[in-house]
């Protein structure tokens, strides 16, 4: 059972604070020689497997590491550029990490505020007026799970879809949000969480809330 | 201080005359920095509504109330639950307006105030607890209620009882139309 992350995000809309606590990691690492069967092309900053899906590495898989240095963007970490590389023969053989990329701190700000529209939207479009707003995403591989407080700011869940005990959790993560960061008097309002105390707290209740597993605390 | 995962009020008090004595002493440093009245009233203002806006977020996530409804609705949880849990006092609330929008809070026993007699001749217009009328007006704009919160009546000053006055600013149908 995972919890997955934790997002929270300020009235106007801005990512707070983020905490990525556990990623399945899907990577492939396999060593290929002269021709690649993989079709590579770029997209956005990344490079990615367009064709020749097998063994693990998908379809949209993005390059993560060259013979065990990570890339940099579409360059190697010596500063070459991937396609080039992997296109001469005398590099081979080579080993080559393959993944699901991690989401940027940019793109994970973008995806914040987008969420947050889609909440007013949500809210707007309910027939009954005092709509609490999107309480949860439901979707194969994980679930999302929203609070929204009386004072605007919103506190978000990703987890596993068989984890329980959310609600209670995101009661908590609320309270520990009201005792760290607001009573830190060096903590100003809609601003970046940057406090220790924080941080070590909501690892400490993300713990608390998995280890009482599928079938909520006392299990 | 730290507080262990499972926060219980029992295990966290500090000394009541240590509160009163610090609330004491900041309205004496402000009555040493200020000479008139109404400097010393606007910064406990300001002061308190610094507080209120980071302990509207603290008061709902312990006590977990519902959205209230009315105006009504409003005052009487700030006096019944809010007062209670931070002062330990209950106020009584009464409706001052027809149009159901101005409420007063009697406070019968006031606990900033317990070893304060009477004010000096030359403060004689100084809101001793205008604290509390900042943290009441700061802790209601978060959530998205204006309101003016004044001292109607003040024991120090001679009158019977101490009433804190407030008035909400806008009309309850507008707030419909506000973001939930």
């Amino acid at each position: 059972m995972a919890i997955f992350s934790v997002y929270v995000v300020n009235k106007a809309g801005g990512l707070i604070y983020q905490l990525d606590h556990y990623a399945p990691r899907s990577d492939t690492e396999k060593t290929f020689s002269f021709p690649l069967d993989l079709v590579l092309r770029p997209h956005d900053e990344r490079v990615v497997v367009a064709f020749g899906q097998r063994d693990g590495i998908r379809v949209g898989h993005a390059v993560l590491a060259i013979n065990g240095a990570e890339v940099n963007g579409r360059f190697t970490a010596d500063g070459k550029d991937i396609l080039e590389f992997l296109g001469n023969p005398a590099n081979y053989p080579v080993s080559i990490r393959f993944g699901r990329h991690r989401l940027s701190s940019n793109e994970k700000l973008m995806l914040a505020s987008m969420f947050h529209s889609l909440f007013a939207i949500g809210s707007q479009l309910s027939p009954e007026v005092g709509s609490s707003g999107i309480e949860m995403l439901e979707t194969d591989t994980f679930k999302l799970h929203c609070f929204q407080t009386l004072t605007g700011i919103k506190f978000m869940v990703l987890a596993d879809p068989r984890q329980t005990g959310i609600d209670a959790l995101l009661r908590k993560i609320y309270e520990i949000y009201s005792d760290y960061a607001l009573k830190n008097p060096f903590y100003s309002l809609e601003m970046p969480i940057r406090c220790e105390l924080f941080d070590q707290n909501l690892k400490l209740a993300l713990e608390v809330a998995e280890k009482a597993g599928p079938f909520g605390p006392g299990s | 201080m730290s507080h262990s995962p499972g926060r219980k009020q029992e295990n966290h008090k500090i000394s009541r005359e240590l509160f009163v004595l610090t609330y004491g002493a900041l309205v004496a440093q402000l009555c040493k920095d200020y000479e008139k009245d109404e400097d010393v009233n606007t910064c406990l203002d300001r002061m308190g509504y610094s507080i209120g806006i980071r302990l509207i977020d603290d008061f709902l996530a312990h006590s977990a109330v519902k959205k209230c409804r009315s105006y009504s609705e409003t005052a009487d949880m700030i006096a019944q639950i809010a007062f209670k849990m931070y002062l330990g006092v209950t106020p009584s609330v009464s409706c001052r307006s027809a149009a159901g929008n101005e409420f007063s809070l009697i406070l019968d026993k006031n606990p900033l105030v317990e070893f304060v007699e009477e004010l000096p001749a030359e403060r004689a217009s100084l809101c001793y607890c205008n604290l509390l009328c900042g943290v009441i007006r700061g802790a209601l704009e978060m959530v998205h209620l204006a309101a003016e919160v004044t001292f109607l009546q003040d024991r120090l000053k001679g009158d019977a009882v101490t009433e804190i006055g407030i008035t909400f600013l806008r009309k309850p149908e507008d707030r419909k139309h506000k973001r939930n």
